[in-house]
């Protein structure tokens, strides 16, 4: 069972008390779009061994959604930050290189 | 009885127990396990075994245990597959056998024994096959009937059980020397620590091994520990507890069993610890591993450390006269504590070429004569060891002696419990010394930190001598005490002391050239019975892999999980394939480490707290009228009412009549209700609904639908505009908290410049709608508001009194006829609901639950979510285009509706449906079929009924349906092949009732 930081409330809690959220930072394709960035958009997920950034939502706390950096392999969580973000923050993306210095950055 | 004069260290000779095993009464002493009881009391046939039903005895003194598991008490109280072995005896305790009919001394099913040709490994593949049918009719009952282990028990769980929640700086599992010494230091260094022991004393092999701690006796050092330990406050010990499991990010779980050894006393029988260590140390010691040799499992054959473990523990002689057959110098031990006790040992059987340690100098010099290079070639005795025929350990079985005797103690080397270190991801290491795996402490599992959060500790790190285990123990208290921020106290860390040993020898068969008939009397799992000829099979058959080759013979998969098994059954394995055993490897160790209740998973989530069930404000008032219960998402709703002998058909009957004729009530508080608020509540909905929701007039209702990305509809309901800011949304009652939900992903994850709230108000509000023709002279009766068409027109809302009470009155109908839907504050709502019942009464008011409701609105050809929607129906399926903006240039699902597959003619529309004969109801979900087959032989179906009743307003049944092309086939009659017979309908339109609308717009 996971734990993890709601960078909302401040509250470590266990992973019971969060819902997951799928992939982060996806780029919404709304009307017009074409399909190849559509469906992208609909069905395309990474599913890396490794770095990964993931969305959580307090579901059982204090209702926010927020970002995890996490790493699929080890389960290392490297941080969370706020969902009102189009990509991960520099503290985050450094506190990632600290630990995984090969990690070719988030794309 | 076989109870040595000396006593035991954890028996009390003064005090007796009676208990029963099979019907039998017998006494132990207290501090006895059941297994040590029953060998007490010379019973050495404990149970038969699961395949061939050979008789099986008491081979171990633990959790290990794989042979003497019971059926225990009985009716509400009765469990099976109990181990004897970790069962305390209390007053009164009942068990019985198992696996054997009709008796334990007389089992029919042992003709089993004498067809293993017949149970190879992977029988269940090979044989029986043909035919096809007697497999379900004759070969399955039979087999089921033969195979398995304890009964089912038939009555209710009559205990209570609990979780506990623990945060700690230390968890330490594992009482013997090494988690005592540990917790020592981590508790004089001040860190928080658990300590759990699953047996109910500490102390474990250190009692009966003869260690020597700083120059005391174990036992004394151990009670010395345990003093200083209880006087810490940040120090909590517990026993009878087990460490069943490890989990991601340091979670452990614990099973404490509270009352099993005194099952009357008050409070909860098992407690699972659901528990979050910043360290863990698993201070859990090591498991005796047998020797396969032809016979190794009949009654009277035990681990070495086991038969010790009774004679020092519980004062018990397993019987009289003893081999012990070893490959390593600790099995010495039990030789030289079975001759000191009084007991007859004719004779130690040492694998290994030579036996020089200090051990084995001891026992010849106490007269045990002492073979070297020899082992066992065969067991003699069927329900208990009679005598054994040694051999060469380097030949192929032939008998050099018969030595009578009535015990052999084994002993293949030493295994470290490694269970919970391996759960999340802890890597092992083969130590080839030693024959056996060990953890790489260079490859712990890994925490949120990406740091290792498992240490292990004592035997279990692979440090198999007393020394080494105690060092290694203070070690990784000491870094664990540091990686928690804490700092260990300078002190001198305790020394045990204890003989040398000599190195052993690794025998993986015994003798080592044992021809196919000794392999095929060689048990590796006893449980299961799986032998030494089975794994050479499966390897021979091309099993490489050794998780293949645990699923095909099943060894490993008991309930023991092959604690005695797994390492020997992979040698075998690796043998059989010329491989080295690290590069075969092991099974998956997966949680729990040993069985655990059901129950203790349970918890309290049992009866009425499994799942709390959400209730309107009047529910009270519903339960004492009459309401036929239902189950709508989380909350109880009245299907309808009965009234003196009515059937339930009657009842809907009556309330729909009721209602299209005069006036009813309904209680629609689990309505979702969710205020959206704020300057850009407008333009907000109109991303989330398909329709305009900005172009409504502050006063008025629309109704609207909302849809996934992906285009699909799944919620409905209808919008109230407040102000020019808020917004009231309506959701269906099922769907409130997904809605609610929904919005707030799309504020904060989408559209996080919108300056939004919400708030899910369903529970702050009773709603009761009050419906039919004569509904407005009731509301008019009430008082208040003024309720007129001009004041309160269809699709209006208004808010002010109504009986003196606050509320706010919404002009909608579900149900075609003229009707009102009137939210009050939830703390007034029975005040409110009791007050339209008797404003009503003169009208004929009464109250109509959900199945009126549905057949109501099905008549007006009304979609319901999750009967005419499945997750792939988009608005326009079903007739909803008109509540699809064109004009809006986003919503949500809007992109996906340009995609071609959901612009089809032919996708399943909505139609309505009237059968040939009005009296046949279509079945629920009945497909409709246009003749012919498809490439699977089977009917091709164009679509399936969505609801379907009989309308008492009509007079004949009505459906709705899904069908290919459904909006093309009006007129078109429909075969649906139901059970028993075929039923025909016309596609109509859906809207069976008042097609205009008349009723509701008065």
């Amino acid at each position: 069972m996971l734990k993890l930081k709601c960078p909302a409330c401040g509250v470590e809690a266990e992973e019971t008390e969060f819902a997951a959220g799928g992939e982060a930072h996806l780029k919404r394709f709304g009307p017009g779009s074409d399909d190849r960035d559509f469906t992208d958009y609909l069905f395309g997920r990474k599913n890396p061994r490794g770095v990964h950034f993931e969305r959580w939502r307090h579901a059982f706390g204090c209702g926010k959604w927020f970002h995890a950096a996490r790493c699929t392999a080890t389960l290392e969580v490297f941080g969370t930050y706020s969902a009102r973000t189009t990509e991960p923050p520099a503290d985050i993306v450094a506190a990632i290189k600290a630990r995984r210095p090969g990690w070719e950055g988030f794309k | 009885m076989t109870r040595l004069a000396s006593g035991g260290l954890l028996i009390d000779l003064s005090e007796t127990r009676s208990f029963t095993f099979n019907g039998q009464r017998y006494t132990a002493q207290a501090g006895d396990t059941l297994a040590s009881a029953l060998l007490a009391n010379g019973q050495k046939l404990v149970g038969r075994s699961f395949k061939y039903h050979r008789p099986r005895g008491i081979m171990a003194s633990g959790a290990e245990e794989p042979n003497a598991l019971v059926n225990m008490g009985e009716g509400a109280r009765f469990e099976p597959n109990q181990r004897t072995t970790t069962t305390e005896v209390f007053d009164g305790l009942m068990a019985r056998s198992q696996n054997h009919w009709p008796t334990l001394d007389f089992d029919i099913g042992a003709i089993n024994n004498r067809l293993p040709r017949f149970f190879p490994a992977g029988f269940y593949y090979k044989t029986f096959m043909k035919p096809r049918w007697a497999w379900k009719h004759l070969f399955e009952p039979v087999i089921r009937q033969s195979a398995g282990l304890g009964a089912v028990p038939t009555d209710p769980d009559a205990d209570h059980y609990e979780y506990f929640y623990a945060y700690v700086d230390i968890l330490i599992v594992g009482g013997g020397m090494a988690g005592i010494a540990a917790a020592l230091e981590a508790g004089r260094a001040g860190a928080k620590v658990l300590l759990m022991e699953q047996t109910p004393h500490l102390g474990g092999r250190a009692l009966v091994d003869g260690v020597e701690i700083d120059g005391q006796a174990a036992v004394d050092w151990i009670e010395a520990a345990k003093a200083e330990l209880e006087t810490m406050e940040n120090v909590t010990i517990r026993t009878r507890m087990m460490g069943s499991g490890v989990f991601d990010h340091s979670y452990a779980m614990g099973y404490e069993r509270l009352t099993d050894h005194a099952p009357e006393t008050a409070g909860p029988r098992h407690r699972l610890w659901r528990i979050r260590a910043k360290r863990i140390l698993t201070a859990t010691g090591a498991l005796e591993r047998p020797l396969a040799f032809a016979g190794n499992d009949l009654p009277g054959v035990m681990l070495a450390s086991a038969v010790r473990d009774y004679a020092t523990l519980y004062g018990v002689a397993a019987g009289r006269r003893i081999v012990v057959v070893t490959n390593n110098d600790d099995a010495y031990r039990t030789a030289i504590t079975l001759k000191q006790a009084g007991l007859e040992v004719p004779l130690i059987l040492d694998a290994r070429p030579q036996a020089s340690g200090s051990l084995p100098e001891q026992a010849r010099a106490l007269g045990i004569r002492v073979e070297t290079g020899k082992g066992i070639a065969t067991v003699k005795g069927y329900k208990t060891v009679k005598a054994v025929g040694i051999c060469d350990q380097a030949d192929t079985g032939t008998v050099l002696e018969t030595i009578p005797c009535d015990i052999v103690a084994m002993s293949g080397g030493w295994s470290p419990v490694v269970h919970l270190w391996s759960h999340c991801g802890g890597k092992l290491d083969w130590n080839a010394d030693n024959a056996m795996f060990a953890p790489d402490p260079t490859r712990p599992p890994l925490g949120d930190d990406g740091l290792g959060f498992v240490l292990s500790a004592g035997t279990a790190s692979g440090e198999l001598h007393a020394t080494a285990a105690l060092q290694n123990a203070v070690q990784a208290a000491r870094q664990a005490v540091e990686e928690t921020g804490f700092a260990p106290v300078p002190d001198t860390p305790p020394m045990a002391t204890a003989p040398t040993e000599e190195p052993m020898q690794p025998v993986w068969s015994m003798p080592a050239k044992a021809p196919y008939k000794l392999r095929a009397k060689s048990w590796l799992d006893f449980q299961n019975d799986v032998k030494v000829s089975d794994i050479r099979l499966a390897a021979q058959e091309g099993y490489e892999s050794v998780e293949h080759t645990k699923r095909y013979t099943t060894i490993g998969m008991a309930t023991d999980q092959g604690k005695l098994s797994n390492v020997n059954g992979l040698a075998v394995l690796a043998d059989a394939l010329n491989a080295p055993i690290p590069q075969v490897g092991t099974t998956t160790f997966r949680p729990p480490y040993t069985p655990i209740s059901l129950g203790a998973i349970a918890g309290e989530a049992r009866g009425k707290l499994f799942k709390p069930t959400r209730k309107s404000p009047m529910d009270a008032w519903h339960d004492s009228n009459g309401a036929v219960w239902e189950p709508v998402a989380d909350w109880r709703r009245p299907y309808t009412y009965l009234r003196d002998d009515e059937t339930v058909q009657q009842a809907v009957t009556r309330e729909i009549l009721n209602t299209r004729g005069g006036v009813s009530m309904l209680d629609a508080s689990t309505l979702g209700k969710i205020l959206v608020k704020g300057p850009d509540a407008a333009k907000f909905l109109d991303l989330i609904y398909t329709n305009m929701m900005s172009s409504l007039k502050p006063g008025k209702c629309r109704y609207g639908l909302m849809c996934n990305e992906n285009g699909f509809l799944f919620d409905d309901g209808v919008v109230a505009r407040l102000s020019e800011d808020t917004f009231l949304c309506h959701t269906t009652s099922g769907g409130s908290d997904r809605v609610h939900a929904w919005m707030e992903e799309w504020l904060q994850t989408e559209w996080w410049d919108f300056k939004v709230y919400t708030a899910n108000l369903t529970e702050q509000y009773a709603q009761i709608a009050v419906v039919g023709p004569k509904a407005r002279k009731v509301l008019e009766a009430l008082g208040g508001m003024d309720v007129s068409s001009d004041a309160l027109p269809f699709m209006g809302f208004a808010e002010g009194t109504l009986a003196g009470i606050k509320a706010r009155a919404f002009r909608i109908s579900f149900s075609g006829e003229l009707s009102y839907e009137i939210a009050v504050p939830a703390a007034q709502g029975q005040a409110f609901w009791d007050k339209i019942a008797a404003a009503g009464a003169e009208f004929g008011i009464m109250p109509y639950g959900t199945e009126a409701l549905h057949v109501m609105r099905a008549e007006k050809g009304f979609i319901m979510i999750g009967d005419e929607t499945d997750g792939t129906v988009i608005p326009q399926d079903l007739n909803l285009g008109w509540a699809v903006s064109k004009k809006k240039t986003d919503f949500i699902g809007k992109r996906a509706m340009e995609r071609p597959f959901l612009q089809r003619d032919d996708r399943k529309q909505l139609v309505g449906l009237l059968t040939e004969n009005p009296a046949d109801v279509l079945p629920d979900g009945a497909h409709a079929v246009e003749g012919g087959k498809n490439r699977y032989g089977q009917e091709n179906m164009i679509g399936h009924v969505t609801s379907t009743y009989f309308s008492p307003t009509l007079g004949h049944s009505i459906a709705m349906a899904l069908i290919k092309g459904g909006a093309g086939r009006m007129g078109e009659v429909l075969t649906f092949p139901c059970e028993g017979k075929v039923i025909r309908a016309t596609v109509v339109d859906p809207v069976f009732y008042d097609k205009e609308g008349e009723r509701q717009n008065v």
